[in-house]
């Protein structure tokens, strides 16, 4: 990996602009094309290509793999959550209006809409991960006649 | 020439591509080189759907096909060979037929299919012009994709995110998030498939 110096400096400029960029879609999606899958994805490809880089150890020590098996359970249950929250205000499962009833520019929808997509950013980025590390601590350690 | 809309050449030049891509995976031997080209296919696809104003679903492509697949393909191809062997011309005659009949009746069905953009097709009409007119009062979001994702389609985006929890599940149950985690050591060709850090973090997993 030494010999990548070029990579490495030009990787390291990109990968907080990916991320950024995925919080972005996240979080625009509402007004512009993209939403939490998109963004999930986005977000999974800046970590993967920093353990293309710098090497799964690292990676894996930067977001350990605890966090990817919690962050998968806790997309899902953000989603569902927000389900059983409706349910407990008095609508029906996923009926975003209760959370701001009274509003006149539908403020329940946008607050309902924003927790599930955060629900599948969650999923979709671990998932991802989660997928790449189990592919990934597979493969045998490169060399670069071996491409 | 002159009534043609340029976007249609410009669709017919990507739908060409498309073809020549295609081509040049199953012609090709080396799995690296077809695993770059299909990514390239994906980016192609995304820039045909970006033309026919479907910006979400050129979104998902790019990132998804073009992005995580061919890393995850290019991991597979790590634990196998470089080269795909030559199969034997009798043995392709079965595939061959099926896909001959399957792609006739595909050119058979064309004529049933809705004109580009007709108002009146089944996806557009019903339910789809339902929720482009309600989403304007009921949600006031500019994006009506994320309107109907997120809101009038919740209960599929739920089944949807489900369905991405459970393929990473599957893939954690049957692989681990450590790989083999070190408990289990093959040498191919001489390589460690457990390498080394695998097996430090085995404790952990």
């Amino acid at each position: 990996m030494s010999p990548h110096v070029i990579l490495r400096v030009v990787s390291k400029l990109l990968i907080p602009l990916i991320a950024l960029f995925a919080l972005y879609v996240q979080f625009h999606g509402d007004f512009g094309p993209g939403g939490g899958f998109q963004a999930g994805v986005i977000f999974a490809s800046a970590i993967i290509l920093y353990a293309l880089i710098f090497g799964l150890d690292e990676a894996k020590r930067a977001v350990p793999p605890s966090w990817v098996r919690l962050g998968m359970t806790l997309g899902v249950l953000i989603y569902g959550g927000t389900g059983v929250a409706t349910w407990a205000l008095g609508g029906e499962f996923l009926n975003y209006t209760v959370f701001a009833p009274e509003s006149t520019h539908a403020a329940g929808q946008h607050w309902g809409i924003f927790a599930v997509e955060l629900g599948v950013l969650f999923t979709v980025t671990s998932a991802m991960v989660a997928i790449f590390y189990a592919f990934g601590s597979r493969a045998p350690e490169l060399t670069d006649e071996d491409w | 020439m002159s009534n043609i809309p340029p976007t249609l050449i410009l669709d017919m030049g990507l739908m060409a591509m498309l073809v020549v891509v295609a081509f040049s995976v199953v012609r090709l031997r080396s799995l690296f080189a077809i695993v770059m080209l299909q990514g390239v296919y994906s980016l192609l696809s995304a820039a045909w759907f970006v033309s026919l104003d479907a910006v979400d679903v050129a979104f998902t492509e790019a990132a998804v096909g073009a992005g995580i697949s061919t890393v995850l393909m290019l991991g597979a191809m790590l634990l196998t060979e470089r080269e795909a062997k030559p199969v034997a011309l009798q043995k392709q005659l079965g595939s061959f037929f099926i896909v001959t009949v399957t792609g006739l009746a595909l050119f058979y069905a064309i004529g049933d299919m809705p004109a580009f953009g007709d108002a009146h097709s089944a996806a557009n009409a019903y339910v789809g012009s339902d929720y482009i007119a309600a989403t304007k009062a009921d949600i006031i979001l500019p994006n009506v994709v994320t309107a109907v994702l997120a809101s009038y389609r919740g209960y599929d985006t739920f089944g949807e995110t489900v369905v991405i929890f459970m393929a990473g599940l599957g893939i954690l149950l049957l692989l681990g998030l450590n790989g083999n985690a070190g408990k289990w050591r093959a040498q191919p060709k001489g390589q460690n498939v457990s390498g080394s850090a695998a097996r430090n973090e085995g404790g952990k997993s």
